[in-house]
């Protein structure tokens, strides 16, 4: 494989693992409250359109990304409702939201009488560098030649860790995750944690639909995002709800992603492997990353959050 | 007594009522805290103890009655708010969470402002303070790695960490050596020099005497009275918690057992980390003895247990009931062998806390007739055997259909063992199978124990509570790491000899 080869795989592998970074990292920070949000691809699906619409319209990026973590936000407070207030299953309430926003995105994407679908987006994220700190040698365009919401995703998971795990409300978090009985009689208030940071995830995983229709593929489509929201849900035991390591799982799958392309290209005997094939490549990835943690005595230090999943009520016995 | 109380009311309850499911624990009571007192609250399972304080904490809210504190009406919508207010309790459950570190537990909720959170601080505030409450901890301990006994240091801490005025300690004794429950006492008293006041749970009449200076009783969710500890003796508290006179039962000495039922040779089981938590222990027990093993808990009673009855495989050794080697058999050989087993923790593994009552006194019988016919369960002999064994048991509070964990911690231990007994074993293995029961309770527990004894079966009784220890036990063994450190017949044992083994010091040859 040439350098030039190389270098191309590894920057879309930073493209694709982008969003995946955002929704991950969201679904963790969810996670680790002890709610457990499958809707992710409904999510994402919503920001995606939301993001995409808003751009479309006003031809303003910034308020395109704005309007899609509002979206993931408003999305997930469905499921905060059902899941924290209601203490409805956790799994049915995220599944009903998975379908619920697919259908939606693909609602919206035709309704109206100027459908969006198959419109180019008017404003597209560009790299914020340009000239020559970029033609640097490997880093130049690793570091610098990337957009503005790709820096914001190393922002948000640097962020998210030290948040997490140097913060009091970190701490709260993490508490309320393990132990929401605990927690509650130290002086937490669980409820509103828990709502806090579905909402969170919720506008994360919007973000990082918008990133697939306002930078990878900037024109509306019914399936814009693939499976990236199942991916991200993955990417959390990946990561063993850890954010900063949620970016290189995320790259990983990245690259995973994109290794059919770079084959391609890469002529006899590579292009000979079915495209098909290759294409389950992430998915298998997910198999057995899941099946080699999750396993045995690995799975105790995984750190899954004690209380995931399951209701909390303050008088339960 | 060191310090005589002020008048000045820190707290007070009126007219506090609370139901669960139609149940009311807390049923128009009246409870006045002075400030800088040792209050003991007494009743028995199920009286509404653990009820009455989560209000004052503001876990439950009551449905009606007022909370008055420091003499103006309050409303706890929230534990937080309590605490803001001053007032913490340990409760009977521990509650901590037990991967974070005792530090982190300090922190967890603490209103001080600051994003971050400083470590180093919290350290050093937490070593400092348990320093001068004589309560020595490691902050950087995760809860897990922690004994119950420093769980509740930690507890106790954490509380003074925010500076309550109010403690509430919902049977702290019952996890507790008697060395380290005389421990409590002192920081108990030294708190109310302070002038914070202690509310203290308990069913032991002897600490509420020793420790309290005035007494409260519950009796079914009401209030019964209440008076200064110094003017009551212990029958008259005990004839007003139960309505009625108690006497604990005790075994009378036999000279000979019968033939050796239970067999273990030089027993080793692994522990949760690997290492090895029984590390060879060998002992007989014969038909109609009781056999009490001592210790701090952790020192492998657990393993122990899991060990004798099949659920952790024993690295090498071997146990040998009735002539037969069981040592590698499923659970489900030993329960067909008639080894009855009363675990530790009632409700996680026990019983079925979804299940019914019925469902869950078959639970070990319901391969065989009455309950199946072939492959089919009948529904009527559940329901039939069910009765029986609820009257014949006097397990109370049962109501059909629903589950059992809303049982009170009496009535669901008198369950456990009630199942054990009906099958009809030849051995018993029992894990503190009185722990936090009321005497009246404890009472029938034992007095069921001791039937058992008189009809042969050889039982293995492994607690943590001298006072049930001596008073089953025909012999006694000390385990400390692992290892049988002494051995004495119940009539040469007393607490203070079975105490010092049981914190590892080794007897002098002459004793
Ligand atoms: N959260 C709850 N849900 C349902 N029922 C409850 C709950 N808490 C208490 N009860 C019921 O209320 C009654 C009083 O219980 P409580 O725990 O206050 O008793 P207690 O005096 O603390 O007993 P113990 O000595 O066993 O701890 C019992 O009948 C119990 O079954
Ligand atoms: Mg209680």
């Amino acid at each position: 494989m040439n350098e030039s080869l190389l270098m191309l795989t590894v920057m879309a592998a930073i493209g694709l693992g982008t969003p995946l970074i955002f929704a991950t990292v969201g679904e963790i920070l969810t996670e680790r409250s002890g709610i457990l949000n499958l809707g992710v691809q409904g999510m994402m699906l919503i920001g995606a359109v939301a993001g995409f619409w808003a751009t479309f319209t006003t031809g303003n990026l910034f308020l395109g990304v704005v309007i899609a973590i509002f979206a993931g936000a408003a999305l997930s407070s469905i499921h905060a409702f059902l899941s924290i207030t209601l203490r409805v299953s956790q799994i049915v309430s995220g599944l009903a939201l998975a379908i619920f926003g697919t259908g939606l995105a693909s609602f919206l994407g035709r309704a109206g009488g100027n459908p969006l679908v198959g419109n180019p987006s008017r404003a597209v994220f560009e790299p914020v560098f340009t000239g020559s700190i970029t033609e640097i040698p490997l880093i130049g365009p690793l570091l610098f030649g990337q957009d503005l919401l790709v820096y914001l995703s190393w922002a948000i998971a640097a962020g998210a860790s030290y948040y997490l795990f140097h913060t009091r409300m970190g701490l709260s978090l993490r508490a309320v995750g393990e132990d929401p009985a605990s927690a509650e009689s130290a002086g937490v208030n669980v409820s509103r944690i828990r709502y806090t940071h579905v909402l969170i995830g919720g506008a994360l995983a919007g973000l990082g639909g918008a990133y697939f229709s306002l930078a990878l593929t900037p024109t509306w489509q019914d399936d814009p995002i693939g499976a990236a929201g199942w991916i991200a849900i993955a990417l959390v035991i990946l990561s063993s709800w850890r954010p900063g390591r949620a970016v290189f799982a995320a790259y990983l799958f990245g690259a995973a992603e994109r290794v059919q392309f770079t084959l391609q290209t890469l002529g006899e005997p590579w292009s000979d492997i079915p495209s098909t094939l290759l294409a389950m490549l992430p998915f298998v990835l997910a198999i057995i990353a899941m099946i080699v943690l999750t396993s045995g005595k690995r799975a105790r230090y995984l750190g899954a959050p004690e209380a995931l999943a399951i209701p909390y009520f303050r008088e339960q016995r | 007594m060191t310090q005589a109380p002020t008048d000045t009311l820190a707290v007070e309850l009126c007219g506090v009522d609370k139901s669960f499911y139609g149940v009311k624990a807390n049923d128009n009571v009246d409870f006045k805290l002075a400030q800088g007192e040792v209050h003991a609250l007494l009743g028995e399972n199920g009286a509404g103890k653990s009820t009455l304080c989560s209000i004052l904490a503001g876990l439950y809210r009551p449905d009606a009655g007022d909370v008055f504190f420091e003499g103006e009406e309050v409303t706890f919508k929230n534990p937080k708010e309590a605490l803001a207010s001053g007032v913490g309790m340990v409760y009977q459950h521990f509650r901590l969470v037990s991967n974070l570190t005792v530090a982190e537990n300090f922190a967890l909720g603490h209103p001080d402002t600051g994003v971050r959170l400083n470590q180093k601080e919290i350290h050093k505030a937490a070593r400092e303070l348990g320093e001068k409450y004589d309560l020595p901890i490691d902050p950087a301990a995760r809860i897990w790695q922690l004994s119950v006994g420093e769980q509740q240091r930690v507890e106790i801490l954490k509380l003074l960490y925010r500076n309550v005025k109010i403690l509430i300690l919902d049977e702290p004794t019952a996890v507790l050596t008697p060395q380290e429950g005389q421990a409590l006492f002192k920081t108990m008293r030294q708190m109310a020099a302070e002038g914070r006041s202690v509310i203290f749970v308990s069913h032991k009449l002897d600490e509420v005497k020793q420790v309290s200076d005035r007494v409260t009783v519950l009796r079914n969710g009401k209030t019964v009275g209440g008076v200064a500890t110094a003017d009551a003796d212990t029958r008259e508290l005990a004839r007003m918690m139960v309505g009625r006179d108690l006497v604990l039962p005790t075994r009378d000495t036999v000279e000979d057992f019968g033939d050796v039922m239970l067999s273990v040779k030089d027993l080793h089981v692994p522990g949760d980390r690997g290492l090895e938590a029984v590390r060879g222990m060998s002992f007989d027990i014969r038909e109609g003895e009781v056999i009490g093993i001592a210790g701090v808990s952790g020192n492998g009673q657990r393993e122990l247990a899991y060990g004798l009855v099949g659920l952790r495989k024993p690295s090498a050794g071997s146990v040998v009931l009735d002539g037969a080697d069981i040592t590698n058999n499923t659970v489900l050989e030993h329960i067909d062998a008639h080894q009855g087993y009363v675990p530790q923790s009632r409700l996680g593994m026990g019983l079925a806390p979804g299940l019914t009552t019925d469902e869950n006194l078959a639970l070990k019988a319901y391969r065989s007739p009455p309950y199946s016919k072939g492959r089919r369960l009948v529904a009527s002999a559940f329901r039939d055997e069910g009765d029986r064994i609820v009257d014949e048991y006097d397990i109370r509070g049962v109501r059909p259909g629903l589950p059992i964990r809303l049982l009170s911690g009496g009535n669901l231990q008198k369950a456990l063992v009630a199942r054990e007994i009906e099958l009809e074993p030849k051995v018993l293995i029992l894990r503190s199978p009185t722990r936090g029961l009321d005497v009246g309770a404890t009472e029938q527990v034992r007095n069921l124990i001791l039937k058992e004894r008189a009809r042969g079966v050889a039982t293995l009784l492994i607690s943590e509570d001298l006072d049930e220890l001596l008073a089953l036990s025909d012999r006694l063994l000390v385990i400390f790491e692992g290892e049988i450190v002494g051995e004495m017949p119940a009539e040469e044992a007393t607490a203070e000899r079975l105490g010092l083994l049981m914190s590892g010091q080794v007897e002098e040859a002459s004793a």
